[in-house]
């Protein structure tokens, strides 16, 4: 099917066996170009990218307005915390201990976080559905029964552990523990962020007041984003150096422009078959 | 390859088209059905009618949380108020004997009002929240009489759409749609927690909205117009909120 990773016809040799002189081994210098991530992938996830920052900022900003935080229904500037956060504050009547304010920037940010949020949620329903009748999801993102054993999730930590690179087989396809993230990112955290967030909403609890009821409050509910917001953070963090680690120029190139130059496929057929075969290569990591 | 591309390129086409006149016949029925909100325009315009359209829809009739009596917090945070302007301390001196709330616009009887004719209404009490939009919150009993009685009373003429009200504080002024100003919660305020409501939270006259953030509950209320149109009003952008680039509608 048009989603999975395959080697495309595109595929070229570089350099000519025939041209080189018989003392030099006939290695190869080969690259494939394969595809990698589908269209849909790429788009969404580039709109959820910027989405993402524009959470992040504006989000940040409303905190600086009241970095308090509470449980329960209610919490102001007269009541005890759960925490604060020890910064200043855009507001001269909270009590941050700083002598000073920070200019009010909620305007804006307001404006940017609920338009933000309702592209990522439009851009999530459509990749969520695609996904779940494109094979997508049962394919490339849920694991399957013998990758769930304690032998293959340890095979994957311990690899991680000793700082592997990651192998070649995994730039083609997610490991389980990958897929146990971005399952978890796409079906708890999200969908948690988006329900904490309406749930803070006068008008939509007014109509589903069961959003807040759940949670045991609306200042419950904000203290929740906060953290649900966090571990999205947490979960960036760790992708932006996990794709580091596996090459950042192939993983950007894969995801920009859908393919992969690679080949070691064919490289690990030429190590075991020796030096000398027409079949061997090396391969130029790009 | 080329076949491929021209179905490609004509699906696309059909797509788009689809897609284009689509957008088309669902901005005409927003704007049929009073779903594009005053702020529309400018780069967060997307957002914000996707907000209000979608908050109208899902919340005409819904009514805010209302509380127990034992959840009424014990120290509501009144926020930050101007200095009273010489004219306040004034109807402040005499017990706000002097204060009035006209009514005016498209309705069949314009009025003013003062405190005690407003008081002589059936009271309404609600133990709702007010939340603001920087992120704290109380809940309090507010005692007042509903809007919709007023707006009753002076007789509203059918093709309003905006109520518009403006404080005594000079720049204060919002609106909303007919949905929240005939809404049963919308109290125009005199009194919290068993007495009259005190200068700090609004008093003697604040509108209440329990569906939308604090911005919009306008403290020391004097003045309400009904209208058709909020072009009239400042920028046209119904509110002092949105002048201040504050979204105009505030349910989120």
């Amino acid at each position: 099917m048009w989603y999975h990773s395959r080697v495309s016809d595109s595929a070229y040799i570089a350099g000519g066996a025939s041209a080189l002189p018989a003392a030099v081994p006939t290695v190869i210098p080969t690259k494939t170009v394969t595809s990698r991530h589908s269209v849909l992938v790429r788009v969404t996830h580039w709109i959820t990218t910027l989405c993402f920052f524009a959470l992040l900022v504006s989000g940040a900003e409303i905190v600086i307005s009241h970095p308090r935080f509470y449980w329960g229904e209610t919490g102001n500037d007269l009541t005890p915390t759960l925490f604060k956060l020890p910064i200043p504050a855009s507001r001269n009547l909270v009590p941050t201990g700083y002598k000073f304010t920070l200019p009010d920037a909620n305007g804006w940010s307001r404006y940017l976080h609920f338009q933000a949020a309702w592209v990522v949620i439009l851009t999530g329903l459509l990749y969520v559905i695609s996904i779940l009748f494109n094979g997508y999801l049962r394919n490339d993102l849920l694991p399957s029964k013998s990758d769930l054993s304690w032998r293959a999730v340890s095979t994957v930590i311990s690899g991680h552990l000793r700082f592997h690179r990651p192998s070649e087989a995994e730039a083609w396809s997610y490991n389980v523990l990958q897929r146990l993230s971005y399952l978890f990112v796409i079906f708890v955290l999200f969908p948690l962020v988006i329900w904490t967030g309406l749930a803070m909403s006068p008008a939509f609890v007014s109509a589903v007041p069961a959003a807040v009821n759940l949670l045991g409050g609306q200042q419950s509910a904000r203290t929740l984003h906060f953290f649900v917001s966090l571990a999205l953070v947490l979960f960036l963090l760790v992708h932006i150096v996990m794709v580091w680690r596996a090459g950042f120029r192939s993983r950007m190139r894969a995801m920009i422009t859908g393919t992969m130059i690679t080949g070691t496929m064919i490289a690990g057929r030429a190590t075991t078959l020796g030096e000398g075969t027409t079949a061997s290569a090396t391969m130029e990591r790009t | 390859m080329s076949k491929i591309s021209r179905r490609k390129l004509i699906t696309t086409g059909i797509a788009a088209t689809a897609g284009a006149a689509g957008l088309g016949v669902a901005a005409r029925l927003a704007q049929k059905y009073g779903l594009v909100p005053p702020d529309h325009g400018g780069i967060y315009g997307l957002g914000e009618t996707l907000t209000y359209a979608s908050q109208r829809l899902l919340t005409r009739h819904s009514l805010a949380r209302e509380f127990s009596r034992s959840q009424i917090s014990d120290r509501p945070f009144p926020n930050e108020v101007e200095t009273p302007s010489d004219e306040f301390k004034r109807l402040q001196s005499g017990r706000f004997a002097d204060w009035r709330f006209s009514v005016n616009g498209m309705v069949a009887r314009p009025a003013s009002f003062s405190l005690d004719q407003l008081k002589s209404y059936p009271s309404h009490t609600q133990i709702t929240m007010l939340q603001c939009e920087e992120g704290w919150s109380y809940i309090a009993e507010w005692i007042g009489v509903p809007l919709s009685h007023v707006l009753d009373v002076v007789g509203v003429l059918p093709q309003a759409r905006y109520v518009v009200y403006f404080s005594i504080e000079p720049d204060t002024w919002e609106s909303i749609d007919m949905a929240d100003a005939l809404h049963p919660q919308t109290f125009l305020t005199y009194g919290m927690n068993g007495g009259d409501l005190p200068v700090g939270h609004g008093g003697p006259l604040r509108l209440r909205l329990p569906r939308q953030v604090g911005y919009k509950n306008v403290k020391f209320l004097t003045h309400l117009t009904v209208t058709d149109s909020l072009k009239g009003f400042g920028k046209g952008l119904g509110g002092a909120s949105p002048e201040g680039g504050y979204a105009w509608y505030a349910g989120i």
